[in-house]
């Protein structure tokens, strides 16, 4: 069953990735990026995370993404006419395909280590009183260094779209 | 068929491969954006999946805070993606070349 579902997720968003790179309308990408995002959840489930399966969708397939469409339409976007060199198109396929190749090869030269850790996950793993626990405790340091970051960006934000001379 | 730490490995590979094609390949600014979110996003999978198989919940919360720096550069991003819209009037990336070598 968990054969199955991880399949079907992981052939799910390569394909629809694919289709976000390759789709000439940037709605259409915004679109299957979705997609792309509530496969990644759903492996985020398989994964014993369910915390971070509904983060992933409430922030990235919920707020990221509705702040991408909302600039697409914002600014009326128009089909940019891509003329790409075919010797740029290439380069950018070749450094992909090595890139893959390299990966595969470090992945399978490294089983070695990967096949230790498949014994079962802990009781309460990956859930929200666990990771509350850790992030409140070990980690409030860098929880707190977050917080200032987002508020340095909605500062950043403003400051940059402010119209210039205008207060 | 199990499915082990490798195969998710594997994915993520493959989903980041896809992202840097998309980096490399697109001329249009938010297209080249999404890309980038769609490697991070490959990234946080294979956080999760070696948190999953090393039993350490650590590896989750990277993913949390990875999250939460998405968030603020989506933010300044696409704040950044108005001002040139404004300025040039374009998307295009071939706009963005005054500070190129």
């Amino acid at each position: 069953m968990e054969t199955v579902l991880f399949i079907l997720l992981a052939l799910s968003s390569i394909l629809s990735a694919l289709l976000v790179i390759t789709t000439p309308s940037p709605i259409a990408s915004a679109l299957y990026l979705v997609v792309t995002f509530f496969c990644i959840a759903g492996l985020y489930v398989l994964l014993a995370a369910p915390l971070l399966a509904a983060i992933q969708i409430i922030v990235y397939a919920g707020a990221v993404l509705v702040l991408v469409l909302f600039v697409i339409m914002l600014l009326n976007l128009k089909r940019i006419e891509e003329k790409i060199s075919r010797g740029w198109k290439s380069a950018g396929i070749v450094v992909t395909v090595l890139l893959v190749g390299i990966s595969f090869a470090a992945i399978a030269a490294s089983t070695a280590v990967l096949v230790l850790g498949t014994q079962d996950v802990p009781i309460g793993f990956g859930k929200v009183a666990t990771l509350g626990q850790l992030l409140f405790t070990q980690y409030l340091y860098p929880f707190e260094v977050v917080s200032v970051l987002l508020l340095l960006a909605i500062v950043g934000a403003v400051a940059i779209i402010r119209k210039q001379g205008s207060s | 068929m199990t499915i082990q730490l490798s195969h998710y490995l594997l994915l993520s590979a493959v989903l980041f491969s896809i992202g840097v094609a998309g980096v490399l390949t697109r001329k249009n600014l938010i297209v080249i954006f999404m890309a980038l979110e769609l490697m991070m996003n490959a990234v946080n999978l294979s956080f999760v999946a070696i948190a999953r198989y090393m039993g350490d919940a650590a590896g989750q919360l990277i993913v949390f805070f990875v999250i939460c720096v998405a968030a603020a550069e989506v933010a300044v991003g696409l704040a950044i993606l108005i001002a040139l819209w404004r300025h040039k009037g374009s998307m295009h990336i071939d706009t963005l070349a005054t500070m190129k070598w």
